[in-house]
């Protein structure tokens, strides 16, 4: 969706977000969550962030994101620091999409998925027709245009993520941060999911960063995984490299965990 | 399946449309109630008399005409807080009630009574001070209580509020107790609470204080809308959490404390008239506000006519009337809610 422009327009550095050194602790005196964690997310790539749970994953992202500001270390985005970008400047280019939306009124779907419009629009001013038809077009792209009218209320949890998904993508970003988006989707939407990505990838020059705990699906979809431990990036590179026994033992402090090629592909489990 | 069509309709307008018909109507219903209001008295509005007696001239607009005025100031004030508390807590049973905002503020304009009922600061009237401040302070502590780390506990919220209420109206008895006896009276006759006003000087001061709030509100609507949804996904669209927070806080303690100071605790306008509009015209907060603002006009305007209407002679408190309307909507949305276990 964006111009020739743009894309030449920028730095063409092969990184769209870097991380360095990033800390932050939820209260003052608390332990840090995130204790030292840099990477660099490519361009255009599809990266995945994986790690044991509570090992800091959902705020690196948030800090990503911008939601949360790091109590030390810096975010770049685009060569620019995040925190220098005005929120609704970096709505339009960044979208996030959390774990859980809890919604308590019985808003329609189509209402969720216009809420990605609101960065274009101003304070006063609603969204107009060509909003309407980007959130329509964001709900038929992640397959869920029947969804439009229902009261996100009484959607599944499957249903649910696909609707946050499209509210992202009607924000037009160039990069989607993910928490967890298959943790509530059957089989064919998790694989859906993932040819959704690639997709937007190929097409619109998406840069995507997913936090997930399915491991099955990164190897060979995926281009880049980082794998987190207690707060801080320990390994990084093409599925391939990650997913091996030694570094995804030492990723979730499991020795059990087994990480075999076969059919082209990493199959991952753990031995019980 | 009746039910899942309805948000199609709803939904094939953009918001722009859907909210100018909606203003239209509820701007009809409310000319309607006032000129009922106007009509329906102790005596029935002459015409004829209005041109003519001089002293039916001065009734008329000294009494009859600023108090509509005023039950429609209070109603659209109370409503529209209502929609906004609703929308930033995510809680369909909050409003200035149920929160202990009124509570707070009563709290604040007895001890303003107590300490003299004409006082005033910088020209302002001590009353309006004291209730936006016990208002904001009630606001913030049953907001502290229900707030853990990114969540708002709505049980927490509401049983705060509860507390909120039962410690300011012993607050209340402590002072009312401890005052001088016609200060005391003063006190137990403004608890009652009434919209009865003599003239339009007590309505402008109101404005001074009302409009900035009404404004703040307004200009936040969006914010609103925005939070309703879910507060993460709100932040990362660009909503700055915490500001919007502490503006509406302070647009909604200035606009309870300054209605409780003026007509007493008038519960439930607040609950029964956003989810009127949410049932007729959907969920969207920018829409919701506005709408709650003008219906809400309409309702306490009608509600306050009964009051001084249905004993004849005598005149029931406004509070009265609207607690009789709004407990059974409150248990009904309670019951309802059980259902999506925002509890």
């Amino acid at each position: 969706m964006k111009g020739e422009g743009d894309i030449v327009g920028s730095k063409q550095s092969d990184a769209l977000i870097e991380a360095r050194s990033l800390r932050y602790s939820y209260a003052r005196g608390a332990p840090e969550v995130v204790s030292g964690a840099s990477l660099s997310v490519g361009r255009g790539r599809l990266s995945a962030l994986i790690g044991a749970n509570g090992s800091g994953k959902s705020t690196l992202i948030r800090l990503l994101g911008g939601i949360l500001k790091p109590s030390g270390g810096e975010v770049s985005f685009d060569g620019v620091p995040l925190a220098s970008v005005e929120p609704r400047a970096r709505a339009r280019r960044i979208a996030y999409v959390p774990q859980t939306i809890s919604s308590v009124f019985p808003f329609t779907a189509l209402e969720v998925v216009l809420t990605g419009r609101s960065p274009y629009t101003t304070r006063f001013r609603f969204e107009g027709e060509r909003d309407l038809e980007v959130a329509r077009a964001a709900l038929d792209a992640v397959d869920a245009l029947h969804l439009a009218a229902r009261p996100v209320t009484e959607l599944s949890g499957g249903e649910h993520q696909l609707v946050a998904l499209a509210r992202a993508l009607a924000q037009e970003p160039e990069c989607l941060l993910l928490d967890e988006p298959s943790a509530a989707l059957d089989l064919k939407h998790r694989a859906g999911l993932v040819r959704h990505l690639r997709r937007l990838r190929d097409e619109r020059g998406m840069t995507a960063l997913v936090v997930t705990h399915d491991l099955l699906l990164l190897d060979p979809a995926f281009d880049q995984v980082f794998a987190m431990r207690c707060g801080s990036i320990t390994a990084s590179g093409a599925p391939s490299e990650v997913l091996r026994d030694e570094v995804l033992a030492e990723t979730y402090g499991d020795e059990h965990v087994r990480a075999r090629q076969a059919f082209g592909r990493t199959f991952v489990w753990s031995e019980l | 399946m009746i039910s899942n069509q309805r948000p199609e309709i709803k939904n094939q307008q953009p918001t722009t449309v859907r909210l100018r018909r909606a203003l239209a109507l509820l701007t009809c219903v409310l000319i309607a109630a006032t000129l009922l209001a106007l009509w329906v008295g102790y005596q029935r509005l002459d015409l004829a008399a209005l041109q003519t007696d001089e002293r039916a001239r001065a009734v008329f607009f000294q009494l009859r005409l600023p108090r509509v005025v005023m039950a429609g100031i209070v109603g659209a004030s109370l409503a529209m807080v209502g929609a906004a508390l609703q929308a930033l807590f995510r809680n369909p049973l909050a409003e200035p009630l149920t929160l202990g905002v009124s509570g707070g503020g009563a709290l604040g304009a007895s001890v303003a009574i107590a300490l003299g009922a004409g006082a005033r600061v910088a020209g302002l009237p001590l009353v309006f001070i004291a209730a936006f401040i016990g208002a904001g302070v009630a606001v913030m502590v049953v907001y502290r209580l229900a707030r853990t780390g990114a969540t708002v506990l709505p049980g927490a919220l509401l049983l705060a509020g509860v507390v909120m209420n039962t410690v300011a109206a012993a607050g209340v008895v402590f002072i009312q107790y401890f005052a001088d006896y016609s200060r005391a009276l003063q006190i137990l006759r403004w608890t009652i609470g009434s919209l009865d006003v003599v003239g339009f000087d007590l309505i402008w001061r109101m404005l001074i204080f009302l409009v900035p709030g009404w404004v703040v509100l307004f200009a936040m609507s969006r914010d609103l809308h925005l939070l309703a949804v879910d507060e993460e996904t709100a932040a990362s669209l660009g909503v700055n959490v915490r500001r919007s927070e502490r503006l509406v806080y302070a647009a909604s303690s200035l606009i309870v404390g300054v209605t409780v100071a003026v007509g007493g605790t008038i519960g439930f306008v607040g609950l029964i008239v956003p989810h009127a509009v949410r049932l007729l015209f959907g969920e969207d907060v920018r829409l919701v506000l506005p709408c709650s603002f003008v219906l809400g006009a309409a309702f306490l305007m009608l509600a306050d006519m009964v009051a001084r209407t249905v004993l004849g002679a005598g005149e029931l408190p406004v509070g009265a009337i609207t607690a009789l309307a709004g407990g059974p909507v409150f248990l009904w949305l309670l019951r309802r809610q059980q259902r999506y276990s925002a509890l």
